[in-house]
């Protein structure tokens, strides 16, 4: 028995709830918070019944609120997002419970489970107890398919909340977000200018890239810190990795070395980032960008 | 002015090379152990807040040093919590230890590191609030106000919010767009003197039990193979066509 907390994104389901119940492997039920995406997770296959509850605390996000309301209702190992929101229900669900919870997990086997630990420069491996509760790292795991069709129960609960929302400012932008990007183009000094950006977001068009940048070029130019990858700005695992001008310093690869493809463009054959990267491009952005963008036309 | 805890966590300096022998990371082979750099965020924003400021960290005895710097800075009280090996506790008895050394200062505002650059868990901040019945707020980013109202700017689904929150309550912060002060000759000084309130999880009268999580082992990433490499932008096509036809990824 598994409980799956979705994480929901608008009035639907987040992509990272069917890799959350493919993990779970069967019998699955989901609690989804303020009801949102119930009937899409009655529809993967693995889910035995979903729970839509419903509260008034589930109109903002409070994580005290949220995982007091959702922690009555779990049964057995409980199974989170490693996003921001995941982690935080999670970590709150379990000191309540007086159990451990386990961040970004990226392996489970029977009870084994492991991790990345220190920004991915090591792996641990730990046996957890039955109830343990696990957020899992978004992309890793394999999604559960369609077909499903269990059965929807709605359950009125609510928690009283600490925090409420005074003000909410949009995106600067409608770009994707580095993290939720299945591939992403990030730029770095040698882009020369924030002028010069403009390349590579017409090169993310091209892919449906979320654009991404290096520290120097978000604290130097002014960029905003949300598109920032590394140790200090955001962890991201996308299927591909475009590095630009970028030369690889430990802290970037930090947040970034776990995608599964790396392309790296930088006219400095002796750049770290080459290290990294499946497939390295020793040539200028200058050079390199119109090529690509002509390659990609021609696919 | 309300008091403020700050929970800060020793950690290898981010630059500093991470060793594995055997089936640990090595700890004697970090050449630079440093504060958290999200823990830096959160001492700064209690500095700016101001009044009596208690700098508590859990664990082996190097990590005084870290706490010494905090007084350098600014922090007023120090208080120590020894456990030689943090990797022996899991989340919630680290949860449980640091909200009883926060119950022991009296402090109804607490700030931590949204994540520590050894876990990188997020699990602690939460955690600590869930003891002490607070409210939290994480990946705040500002933050305005004092402890009967704060104003936290953190991610939210469509951008950014604002959320308000206030006493008792925990704030988890996020990189922030202010300056990190330095010590001064005269806080060093200062700091050097600083007593430290030192003492055991016993000494806490706090009953944490059994760990319920054992770490098996730990191990470096798995090697990627050697990449491929090519000269001149004449290659990028060939890239692209390996993309689609190798990676399969476009
Ligand atoms: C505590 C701490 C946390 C940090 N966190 C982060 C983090 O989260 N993310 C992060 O990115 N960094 C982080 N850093 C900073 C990091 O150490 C590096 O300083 C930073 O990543 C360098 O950015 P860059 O690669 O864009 O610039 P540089 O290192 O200056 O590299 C620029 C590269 O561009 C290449 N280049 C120049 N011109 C061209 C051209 N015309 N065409 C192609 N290539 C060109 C150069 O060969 C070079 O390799 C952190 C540092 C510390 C101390
Ligand atoms: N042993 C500790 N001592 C003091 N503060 C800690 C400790 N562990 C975690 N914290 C605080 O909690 C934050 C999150 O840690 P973690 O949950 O390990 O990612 C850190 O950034 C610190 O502010």
């Amino acid at each position: 028995m598994v409980t799956v907390i979705a994480e929901t994104s608008g009035n639907g389901l987040h992509p990272v709830t069917a890799q959350l119940v493919g993990a779970a492997g069967g019998d699955a039920t989901v609690l989804c918070p303020g009801g949102n995406g119930a009937s899409e997770a009655a529809a993967l296959s693995g889910v035995s019944k979903v729970i839509s509850v419903e509260g008034d605390c589930f109109s903002s996000f409070d994580g005290g609120a949220w995982a007091s309301a959702l922690g009555s209702l779990t049964e057995g190992r409980v199974l989170a997002a490693s996003t921001a929101n995941g982690r935080e229900i999670a970590s709150r669900m379990a000191a309540s419970k007086g159990v451990a919870v386990v961040q970004d997990v990226t392996s489970i086997s029977g009870n084994t489970v492991s991790r990345p630990i220190y920004s991915g420069k090591a792996i641990e491996t730990i046996t957890v107890s039955d109830d343990t509760i696990l957020t899992l790292r978004p992309n890793t795991f394999a999604a559960a398919d369609g077909g499903g069709s269990a059965a929807v129960n709605t359950v009125n609960q609510s928690a009283d909340v600490a925090t409420s929302v005074k003000e909410a400012i949009a995106k600067a932008s409608e770009r994707l977000d580095v993290s939720d990007a299945d591939i992403v183009i990030s730029g770095g000094r040698g882009m020369g200018s924030i002028d010069n950006f403009s390349h590579l977001e017409a090169i993310a068009d091209q892919l449906g890239a979320a654009v991404g940048a290096s520290r120097a070029v978000v604290d130097e130019w002014g960029m905003s810190h949300s598109i920032q990858v590394g140790q200090t700005g955001k962890t991201v695992n996308p299927s591909l990795y475009i590095a630009v001008g970028i030369s690889g310093a430990i802290q970037h690869l930090a947040g970034m070395r776990s995608s599964k493809y790396i392309v790296a463009i930088n006219k400095d054959a002796d750049a770290p980032i080459f290290g990294v990267a499946d497939y390295g491009i020793v040539a200028t952005w200058e050079e390199a960008l119109p090529a690509l963008s002509d390659a990609l036309s021609n696919l | 002015m309300a008091d403020i805890a700050v929970l800060l966590k020793q950690v290898p300096d981010t630059n500093a090379k991470i060793v594995v022998s055997g089936d640990r990371v090595d700890e004697g082979a970090v050449n630079k152990w440093s504060m958290s750099p999200y823990d830096e965020y959160a001492l700064e924003a209690a500095l700016a807040q101001g009044g009596s400021i208690t700098a508590i960290t859990c664990g082996p005895d190097r990590a005084k040093k870290m706490l010494t710097d905090a007084a350098a800075v600014g922090a007023t009280n120090l208080m120590h919590i020894v456990v030689d090996d943090l990797t022996t506790l899991d989340s919630n008895q680290v949860a449980s230890i640091l909200a009883a050394a926060v119950e022991k200062t009296g402090a109804s505002v607490v700030f931590c590191g949204k994540q520590a650059a050894d876990t990188n868990a997020g699990s602690t901040g939460p955690g600590v609030a869930e003891k002490l019945g607070s409210g939290c707020v994480t990946m705040v980013s500002e933050l305005s106000g004092d402890s009967s109202g704060f104003l936290a700017l953190r991610p939210s689904a469509t951008g950014m919010e604002r959320v308000s929150v206030s006493a008792p309550c925990v704030i988890a912060f996020d990189k922030m767009g202010t300056e990190l002060r330095r010590p001064n000759v005269k806080g060093i000084m200062m700091a050097k003197k600083k007593a430290i309130e030192t003492m055991s999880v016993e000494d806490l009268g706090v009953d944490i039990g059994s760990a319920s999580v054992t770490l098996d082992n730990q191990s470096p990433p798995a090697e990627k193979p050697a990449g491929q490499k090519f000269e001149g932008a004449e290659s990028v096509s060939t890239v692209v066509g390996k993309l689609r036809e190798e990676a399969k990824v476009i």
